[in-house]
């Protein structure tokens, strides 16, 4: 008795245990997430404090387009002599800070455009230096450099050796004569510094004359907003100033309202871990329910109320609830860890300091975890307060559930809602983005749960057709594993509903990113006719002019255009600006005209543009009507539209407004390429790419690429976001893989005598294994099956909704056969302790005997 | 203790091919050290074809651990089991699987059957499991002698207790085994129905010549046995030939004195 007594317990226990660790998993994912992005926005905030030590006020142009852009103006260097003059000032420093970014040894830029920073260091006023030399000594000179430690150290640089450093695309070597590192950062993450004197940055970084910012530190006994308001009257229009902690304070709230949203989108998926931890909770309180149905019906006949009763089955749930949420919010800061580490896999490498545990993310972490706990607990709960005292003396088994009959009618309606909140979500007009993903989140939520709610009807019917295979090929095994995967319709149809809820949003964005990869295709294919495309590394950024000239000369090349891109004010909105060679983009790009034709480029003339038919549409201009645009810098320029085309939807390669280049030069400050298109003789080979990249061999940051690799390269974003949703998703699909675990070895212990009998009358170990894996294989795929079809449902719908930005609806077939594979093995993997288990039940003691 | 049971294992070897079923010094130690217990000491047997042997004994003389033995659901501490010419206790987990799939059935006390398969389902399980198909003549004779034609599509909740047990008998003929243990096949049952039972398996060792096997402590059923062996401290210590009711019962009081 004593021995069933403990089986008893142990098989509860291996059932808490995984109960728990469904909960732990979505516990994690908040408190991870929450100490991750603390942790950013902590090291971030440290990063500027540093980079403005000792400002008392900075100086600075105003920003005619949004910093965040990446382009801002600058202020003529002689300022810095005329705020140094006021009685306030104390000291001051011109400051330098651009894109420079440095070469690997194998000719490779280190770090990416956004993350490569050149800086000057002004040597004579130390006071505003947040860096410190670990070796060597302060670059001084137009050949030398100091770069941070983190490259130093992992790309193998020493004091002395050379080192190649790219701005805007072109290339210059530099000796290293130091070493330096921010004082109080643990790590750069992904940053990389390239360090000059002051006059070596301007020069280099093209900003000769001119500095980014002018530092200020007040004499003593004068505040910071006395030193702004005296400074204020002598500047010129275009400059601005403010107390060094309200730049700090500027700069960083653009940072972390992308953190915030990084942040917000993260807890989504702990919420959705968390979602489906519910479900897991779900069956195992059931199952104790159903279990302790005699002892709780006992407890009746004793005297217990139902409020007992209840009392009784929730604190299972707070003690599962309270215990795996603590765990959680311990594996919390590891977790951040992995989240760093899959950031800066995707090429988002962050700075890195002590990790930050906030009060905030103990209280958020703790109080999800119990509440989702409890909840989940609660329906199962109060089913086991209408056990009657008489299953005391009877064959205890409990009474359906009094809401049970209404069950398909809370299904269909939730299902109904559920659709309709989608529906609105994406189709209603003038919601704003917060409205439309919030609705969306609570459709998909409550489709969810509809679908769920129905599940246990349909698991019959799906388990024997997705069965029927293994019924026909498994023998014996398969036809009893077929019949056994619904003896508890209830629990399979749970367990599969948790495995397909991870499974539709996996399949949602494979079908929504397969959609927008195919527009995507379309869209370059309709305007890109040149064989070969080149562009910066990171597919953006600047490619130096001198670029072209080097391809032109090759033999064999028909002709090149290289395009130039620049922000500028227009309509009151930043948009990108393209200069073109009016003589050679028609034989490389195809434009669909509205109003023009190919020859409309030659006649631009100084003030002519060409604009896309939707921001001629949106601002109401016809062929001869003027518009005026503003550069950064500031410079005014009045255009003329000559030609209106329709542009690809989806991704239209080149922006809005097209100047011709000349126009475009003289218009722009530093005007800078952002793709070259080259045409050659025949179609692209081998040979013509390998002559062509050595062409290219002067210029680091340039990457050359067919066009095919070219259309693949643009898409290489949606393959990031898609890597990144799955990884998150899959964390979903883990916690639902523990419910399945639950139930296989849940169904092995209640049939411990019927797999003795079964042994004894010839079942082979192999067989039994096969018996035990084939059902929880079975349970896998009803998880696809309910899960992909509504993956794709939602998926259309999204596209349906798109349809105006040119997104198409497209099944991506291979990988969904993926996904039921997966599910599958999901099965197989769920089974594969309690099947070895049940494998090797001693025959006599699970009949049951002594 | 009656000497003339105690065989040269020798002998035993020889005289196999008569025997269907034999045991050489069987033995079965359970836990380990001081605390172990010897639930089966040296014992040696062998059951002839064809014959129904009982095997009695009061609660804890090994009579189960026996049974167990012998049909290879346990393996011994020391000793050997022969079943059909083949020494089972050599054999690996898969290859006395095999050898249970064709030479043993099986008759529990609690039915055993699976609830979601129907009676005909559950008859045939071992042919399946085994990737057999039935003998349908035979199948349709065996169905008419349990009596189950007409429930052969009722699940095992919609039949009673009797009903279910001739379920299980059939299921432990439908191979044509070696040899079918009972395992307290009527413990589970009223008296009226126990009778029943009792009969359909005394029918089938005739009719078949079926080889049983039954471990039992009930009077009434070992009096249908051609034969009943006595056990007690785990030591085979009486054997009746077919005996009466009142004669079976006699002898368990000499025996539990003991």
């Amino acid at each position: 008795m004593i021995r069933v007594a403990l089986r008893g317990i142990e098989g509860r226990m291996l059932r808490t245990a995984l109960t728990m660790l469904a909960v732990v998993l979505g516990v994690a994912m908040v408190s991870g997430t929450y100490v991750f992005t603390d942790t950013i926005e902590k090291a971030v905030d440290t990063l500027l404090t540093d980079a403005y030590t000792g400002s008392d006020a900075v100086v600075s142009a105003q920003d005619v387009v949004d910093p965040s852009a990446g382009e801002h103006g600058t202020i003529p260097a002689g300022l810095a002599a005329e705020v140094s003059a006021l009685p306030e000032v104390a000291e001051v420093s011109g400051a330098i800070t651009d894109t420079a970014r440095l070469i690997g040894k194998d000719g490779e830029p280190i770090s990416t455009r956004d993350q490569a920073i050149g800086v000057n260091v002004d040597t004579g006023e130390p006071r505003f230096n947040p860096l410190r030399l670990t070796d060597g000594r302060w670059p001084a000179g137009a050949r030398e450099t100091a770069i941070d430690a983190g490259t130093a150290a992992g790309y193998d640089f020493a004091v002395g050796d050379t080192i190649g450093v790219a701005t805007d695309g072109r290339a210059r070597r530099f000796t290293v004569t130091g070493i330096a590192e921010f004082t109080r950062l643990d790590s750069l993450g992904g940053l990389t510094l390239a360090i000059f004197d002051t006059s070596t940055a301007q020069a280099f970084l093209g900003k000769s004359g001119r500095f980014d910012e002018i530092l200020v530190a007040a004499k003593q006994g004068v505040s910071p907003d006395r030193l702004v308001r005296a400074i204020r009257p002598i500047l010129p229009g275009g400059a601005e100033v403010a107390t060094g902690e309200a730049e700090v304070r500027s700069q960083a709230k653009g940072t972390n309202e992308d953190i915030a949203l990084v942040r917000k989108f993260m807890l989504a998926f702990g919420g959705l871990a968390l979602f489906v931890g519910g479900f897991v909770i779900f069956n195992t309180v059931s199952t104790t329910v159903a279990q302790r149905t005699r002892e709780l019906a006992t407890l009746r006949t004793l005297g217990a109320s139902r409020r007992q009763v209840l009392g009784s089955v929730l604190l299972e749930s707070l003690v599962i609830g309270a215990v795996a949420s603590a765990l959680g919010l311990v594996l919390g800061p590891a977790l951040a860890k992995g989240l760093s580490a899959l950031f800066a896999a995707l090429g988002q490498d962050l700075p890195q300091i002590d990790a930050v545990v906030a009060t905030r993310t103990v209280v958020v972490s703790l109080l999800v975890g119990i509440l989702i706990t409890l909840v989940a607990g609660l329906f199962p709960a109060l089913r086991a307060t209408s056990v009657p005292p008489i299953s005391a003396v009877r064959e205890g088994t409990l009474p359906r559930s009094p809401l049970a009959p209404y069950a398909p009618y809370a299904a269909g309606a939730a299902i109904a809602a559920g659709v309709g909140l989608l529906a609105f979500g994406m189709f209603a007009p003038d919601l704003s983005a917060t409205w439309v993903l919030l609705l969306l989140a609570v459709g998909c939520f409550v489709l969810f749960v509809g679908v769920a709610l129905i599940s246990s009807r349909l698991v019959k019917p799906l388990a024997s057709v997705l069965a029927w295979p293994a019924a026909r090929t498994g023998g014996a095994a398969g036809r009893l594993a077929r019949q056994n995967s619904v003896r508890n319709p209830a629990r399979t149809a749970v367990t599969a509903s948790a495995l397909m809820i991870g499974l539709a949003l996996i399949t949602f964005v494979a079908v929504l990113g397969q959609g927008l990869q195919r527009s995507l295709g379309d869209a370059v294919e309709q305007v890109v006719r040149a064989d070969y495309v080149v562009t910066a590394d990171d597919g953006s950024g600047p490619l130096a002019p001198s670029l072209a000239r080097s391809l032109a000369s090759q033999p064999g090349v028909e002709s090149i255009s290289n395009i130039r891109r620049g922000l500028a004010r227009v309509f009151g909105g930043d948009e990108p600006v393209n200069g073109v060679d009016p003589a050679t983009i028609p034989a490389v790009a195809s434009f669909d005209w509205v109003h023009g034709s190919d020859r409309t480029f030659a006649a631009l003339g100084a003030r002519g543009a060409v604009v896309q038919s939707t921001f001629a549409d949106e601002h109401d201009l016809g062929v001869g009507r003027r518009f005026g645009i503003r550069t950064a810098e500031g410079k005014r320029v009045e255009l003329t539209v000559r030609g209106i085309y329709v542009p690809p939807k989806f991704d239209p390669v080149l922006g809005p407004v097209i100047v011709s280049r000349r126009t475009f030069d003289a218009t722009f400050e530093q005007p800078q390429d952002v793709l070259a298109l080259v045409d050659v003789l025949g179609d692209a080979s081998g040979a013509r790419t390998r002559m062509l990249a050595r062409a290219l061999a002067g210029f680091p940051e340039a990457d050359l690429q067919t066009r095919a690799e070219f259309i693949e390269r643009r898409g290489k974003e949606i393959d990031d976001l898609l890597s990144l949703l799955y990884v998150l998703l899959a964390l979903s699909v883990v916690v639902s893989l523990f419910g399945m675990v639950n139930t296989v070895a849940l169904s092995v212990f209640e049939r411990t005598r019927e797999l003795g009998m079964l042994r004894a009358i010839g079942m082979t170990r192999r067989q039994v294994r096969r018996m035990v894996r084939q059902e929880s294989v079975t349970t896998g795929l009803i998880g696809a099956a309910l899960g992909m079809p509504l993956g794709i449902l939602l998926a259309a719908l999204v596209t349906t909704a798109l349809k105006d930005e040119g997104v198409s609806f497209s099944l991506p077939v291979t990988t969904l056969v993926v996904f039921a594979l997966v599910a599958a093995t999901a099965g197989i993997v769920s089974a594969t302790l309690p099947a070895r288990r049940a494998s090797r039940l001693e025959i006599v003691e699970a009949l049951g005997y002594e | 203790m009656s000497e003339t049971l105690a065989t040269p294992a020798a002998d035993v070897a020889e005289q196999a091919p008569q025997a269907v079923v034999a045991a050489c010094g069987l033995t079965r130690r359970y836990g380990e050290g001081a605390t172990s217990v010897d639930a089966l000491r040296e014992v040696w047997l062998e059951i002839a074809r064809g014959q129904l042997t009982a095997i009695m004994g009061p609660s804890g003389s090994g009579k189960s651990t026996l049974m167990h033995l012998l049909a290879g659901l346990d393996r011994p501490t020391a000793g050997e089991v022969w079943i059909d010419g083949t020494n089972i206790t050599k054999l690996g987990d898969t290859d006395l699987t095999r050898l249970r799939r064709r030479h043993i059935g099986f008759v529990f006390q609690f039915f055993n059957l699976l609830p979601m398969l129907t009676a005909e389902e559950n008859v045939l399980l071992p042919l399946s499991i085994a990737g057999q198909k039935p003998d349908l003549d035979r199948y349709v004779e065996l169905l008419d002698r349990v009596g189950l034609r007409e429930r052969r599509t009722h699940r095992p909740s919609e039949l009673s207790g009797g009903q279910q047990q001739r379920v299980a008998i059939a299921r432990a003929l439908v191979t044509q085994p070696t040899v079918v243990f009972a395992d307290e096949p009527t413990g589970n049952l009223d008296s009226r129905t126990s009778g029943e039972i009792l009969a359909l398996l005394g029918d089938a060792v005739d009719a078949y010549n079926q080889t049983t096997v039954m471990v039992t402590h009930d009077a009434n059923a070992a009096a249908i046995a051609d034969r009943i062996l006595f056990l007690a401290d785990g030591r085979v210590v009486k054997e009746l030939g077919r005996s009466s009711a009142h004669d079976v019962l006699t002898a368990m009081e000499e025996v539990s004195r003991r």
